[in-house]
């Protein structure tokens, strides 16, 4: 199995470290191959922000991302410029609150795209009390949409990779995206 | 410090193999996309009691590593092309000194500043020829970030072994990307060697016609003199002797020439049987190889060479590889580079080129479909 992801938002938002922590996840704690990378460049200083992230059990030969099987949407740009390199039937996770619906409709239904709601930011600012930690709330819910990972090694991940003295609230901000389904 | 497992970018792992391969000194100037090496390297090395400086420009980086070997540690720096460019006049000065370092190129795109978020393969010749006169160094190309951390070690233990610059042709792609990586807690590494005489009989330019010698340092007792200009055994400017200069200089290339079976490593797959045979080296030999097993799947004899170095130019090693095989693409990413070394080694095999710019890495389906044509299938 090859899963291809794609993660997207605006800088600020964790994006890339999204993307580290399911790659550890995968890589260090699954026992998968797991290749991430990232935009780079100009636009990553508070414009876009994007990370991908290539998943399989097998050597991973091609290292990016071509047509994305999950794309997850943190911001309505972010949903516009990707959401036509999405595979058919495949999975858009956006937070709703930040995109605004009605114009990928169409898309969504004439692709046959699961599309699944997680309102991070909401869940951080309001569950949490910390809107930095959206990105944290949104692997919770990638997780347990997507099971690309399995959730005990993205908590293993979240440990790993925040700054030590956080790791309460994140683990909070991880649960909270977990039960979002 | 125990085997640990890592998820980490390409840049961070020549960064780590650096150290484990026992580099104390890092003189530098940040560069897009190399910057992560100097970044990691400058928080493992006061650890590890060395000293990293950020210098004023390239010149001065390679001039700051130069003088940190010969003060007796094992040093680098790291750049991308421009910085690159910068670094030639000492790349020379280096190789006719006989001083062991370790370049890290994170390879973007070029000419002059022209892409510094892109990955290429650009600066290959550069690497080779890219100082003025006849010398010789050694290149190796990574293609995974686990290649970033090995290479960088095996780049440090030949700059010891052969007293020679040794370049990692790294790219923008693979410094870049997180890979898991496998650090032993040990790696073989290979020490300066020390002279067996005693000073008064030391002579520290005296060595066999395709050799080198044992390498004090300033300050170990010994008489040390170290010039860019053609120099005597004793290291003593000689500069109006021609045969003292051809003595030189046929040393310092036969010494890499000579051993270019020791120094190559290449990888042959599915190569016994092939009609047509894929090379490639750094980050394109990943979807090569996937295009190779696509074409085996569709039950073409398709064979791969993966260049681990690249130079010296593992001549007898791709010939033994290529076999019988009449047909052979090689997958850069720049104009044409290697392809020319391939065409002058396989004369009678029809050697095509896939090149790619613009810096993104050539797809599977790129390769299959030029396989495809250069076998007329």
């Amino acid at each position: 199995m090859r899963k291809e992801i794609r993660i997207a938002g605006f800088g600020g938002q964790g994006i890339i470290l999204a993307g580290i922590v399911i790659g550890k996840a995968a890589a260090l704690y699954d026992g998968l191959k797991a290749v991430q990378t990232q935009s780079y460049g100009p636009e990553a200083r508070g414009g876009a922000s994007r990370t991908e992230l290539v998943l399989s059990d097998e050597e991973i030969d091609f290292p990016k991302v071509q047509s994305p099987d999950i794309l997850v949407a943190m911001s309505h740009e972010a949903l516009i410029k990707y959401l036509d390199d999405l595979k058919d039937g495949g999975t858009l996770i956006v937070d709703p609150d930040l995109i605004l619906e009605d114009e990928i409709r169409p898309f969504v239904e004439e692709h046959n795209i699961n599309l699944y709601r997680a309102p991070a930011t909401r869940t951080a600012q309001e569950e949490i009390g910390l809107a930095i930690v959206a990105n944290i709330v949104m692997i919770g819910a990638i997780t347990a949409i997507t099971k690309v990972i399995t959730e005990d090694a993205a908590r293993k991940a979240v440990a790993d990779s925040v700054p030590p003295g956080t790791e309460k609230k994140n683990f909070s901000a991880f649960e909270a995206g977990l039960k979002m389904v | 410090m125990k085997t640990e497992n890592l998820f980490i970018q390409g840049n961070e792992a020549s960064a780590r193999g650096a150290i484990k391969a026992g580099c104390r000194f890092f003189g530098g100037y940040p560069i897009t996309p190399s910057t992560e090496v100097a970044e990691n390297i400058a928080i493992f090395l006061p650890k590890v009691g060395g000293t990293f400086i950020q210098m004023e420009d390239e010149i001065a980086a390679l001039g700051a590593v130069i003088g940190a070997v010969w003060s007796g540690v094992k040093a680098m720096t790291a750049t991308s092309g421009p910085g690159f460019s910068l670094m030639q006049e000492h790349i020379g000065y280096a190789a006719m000194t006989e001083t062991p370092l370790v370049i890290v190129d994170v390879q973007r795109g070029s000419p002059s500043t022209a892409q510094p978020t892109m990955a290429s393969q650009s600066d290959m010749m550069q690497a080779r020829w890219g100082s003025h006169g006849d010398y010789e160094i050694i290149a190796l190309a990574p293609s995974s970030v686990q290649e970033c951390f090995d290479f960088t070690v095996e780049a440090f233990n030949l700059a010891e072994k052969y007293r020679v610059p040794v370049m990692v042709m790294s790219d923008e792609i693979v410094g870049h990307m997180r890979e898991k990586i496998t650090i032993p807690e040990k790696v073989d590494v290979l020490a300066r060697q020390m002279p067996f005489e005693g000073p008064e009989e030391f002579l520290p330019f005296k060595a066999a016609p395709d050799g080198t010698s044992a390498m004090p340092a300033f300050g170990d007792g010994y008489k040390m003199h170290v010039t860019g200009l053609t120099h005597d055994e004793r290291g003593y400017p000689d500069a109006s002797n021609p045969e003292g200069h051809f003595q030189l200089v046929k040393r310092l290339c036969d010494k890499i020439r000579k051993h270019t079976d020791e120094i190559s490593r290449v990888k042959n797959y599915y190569t016994d049987d092939a009609e047509i045979v894929v090379l490639s080296y750094g980050i394109p030999t990943r979807p090569s190889l996937k295009a190779v097993s696509m074409a085996r799947d569709q039950g073409l004899k398709v064979g791969f060479i993966k260049l681990d170095t690249v130079w010296p130019f593992p001549e007898k090693t791709i010939l033994e590889g290529v076999g019988g095989a009449k047909r052979v693409v090689v997958v850069e990413m720049n104009l044409g580079q290697i392809f020319y070394e391939v065409q002058r080694v396989l004369s009678g095999v029809k050697v095509e080129l896939l090149p790619k710019i613009g810096g993104e890495i050539h797809l599977p389906e790129e390769i299959l479909q030029k396989i495809k044509l250069q076998g007329g299938l």
